[in-house]
């Protein structure tokens, strides 16, 4: 399986972050999204952002992840700047060291489950049967191994969601980005989809970034962090990982 | 505690204190004369507050009462701290959220403080749905459902902070 190992540079990075978005702007045309957006989040750490509709929390994401430039500031990874960074190489990293899960839209609809899991390790130049054999030990992970030939326009919100994960952790991913996963799910499966996030995060040691403007699904965090016109306005205190 | 952060804005008299109390934090419930004497008596005992000379006139309210400087401390605590976050809490944070704005303290600070002590509660009692059984989990949610209920009002009411703040002000 190709690994997902980003070479440390020589760090100037403190703080033991693993990952951290420093004082960071962010405009769309001249609609400001982030006006100067701190965060640290450690190794391991599950870190809940929130904040009202159009506060920047998605933004804030967006360049943690390097999918967004900021227009100022800073954004470090594992000890090396991912705003200074080609497009070439974030999206390296991206595909290496990043899994994502939004709330709609991400799997490929005209493949199976399988074919969507399988994806990113392909990709990743994983020999096919190796990949397939890794899909199949994180579909039955995730309870669906019944459901592995299915074409995911097929399975419920709910198993769509699940395979969705399976697919954004099955590079394992040092940072797995979540942005309102469980925004298109009923009360309980969204509770379902969290359980399984929290406890595949904790198992494989993930560090989880999850946008959600619901208090219910912050809850399953460490900690959370509120953004509020476009700056992170609050911080609960770091919590220790729990391992 | 709401009584003594009326009476932080100026000395007043009983009446008036009622009279405030009334309007902008009973939420319909009138305090009785009764309580908010009994109240009063309280503090002065405890040295919150000072009654003055009984004034001329009629009736029984005819005393001023001042803060005094352990009672504005107890005042600006009170304003800071978040309350143990249990269900069914509205009147008390509505009543620190109006008190904050008359004194102009920071309103939103204390909401702010608020908010992370439920979302803390909320994250123990996910932590035991998780970690318990049917059970568990079924108590764990009624808690979650009203701190959830409780954080929605955090946030519209900080979206009305400066409606409310124009309302409350003399």
């Amino acid at each position: 399986m190709s690994t997902a190992h980003v070479p440390a540079s020589p760090a100037p990075v403190p703080t033991g972050s693993l990952i951290e978005a420093r004082d960071v702007v962010k405009s769309f045309g001249e609609t400001p999204a982030l006006r100067g957006a701190s965060v640290a989040v450690a190794p391991g750490e599950i870190v809940a952002v929130m904040g009202p509709s159009g506060s920047g929390k998605s933004t804030l994401l967006h360049c943690l992840a390097g999918i967004f430039k900021p227009d100022r500031g800073q954004v470090w990874f594992d000890g090396q700047r991912l705003d200074a960074l080609g497009e070439a190489e974030r999206t390296r990293l991206r595909r290496t060291a990043f899994g994502f899960i939004f709330q709609f839209g991400q799997l490929v609809p005209e493949l199976s489950a399988a074919d969507n899991v399988a994806l990113p390790l392909l990709l990743g130049k994983v020999r096919r049967k190796d990949a397939y054999r890794q899909v199949a030990a994180w579909l039955e992970r995730l309870g669906l191994q019944e459901l592995g030939h299915h074409r995911t326009g097929e399975l419920s919100g709910g198993e769509a969601q699940r395979v969705a994960l399976a697919r954004a952790l099955t590079i394992r991913p040092r940072v797995l980005f979540a942005d309102e996963p469980t925004g298109s799910l009923d009360s309980l499966m969204g509770e379902r989809v969290m359980d399984l996030l929290v406890d595949l995060a904790r198992q494989e040691g993930t560090t989880v970034v999850l946008v959600t403007h619901d208090a219910r699904v912050a809850a399953y965090a460490d900690r959370e962090v509120m953004v509020r016109d476009g700056r992170v306005s609050t911080q609960s205190r770091a919590a220790a990982v729990p391992r | 505690m709401s009584i003594l952060g009326l009476l932080q804005r100026e000395p007043t008299h009983g009446y008036e204190l009622k009279r405030d109390y009334d309007a902008y934090i009973g939420l319909g419930r009138s305090l009785p004369f009764g309580q908010v004497y009994a109240t009063l008596a309280r503090l002065a005992r405890d040295g919150k507050v000072l009654a003055g000379e009984a004034e001329p006139g009629s009736g029984p309210d005819r005393k001023r009462y001042a803060i005094t400087d352990v009672g504005k401390r107890d005042v600006e605590a009170w304003l800071t701290q978040p309350i143990d976050p249990e269900p069914h809490l509205q009147t008390v944070l509505f009543a620190k959220v109006v008190i904050a704005l008359m004194l102009d303290r920071s309103a939103s600070g204390y909401l702010e403080v608020q908010r992370a002590a439920h979302l803390q509660r909320m994250r123990e009692l996910t932590e035991l749905k998780r970690a318990g059984g049917t059970m568990d989990a079924l108590m764990a949610d009624h808690g979650l459902f009203h701190l959830e209920a409780d954080l929605r009002w955090i946030d519209v009411t900080e979206a009305r902070l400066h409606a409310l703040k124009e309302m409350v002000s003399r």
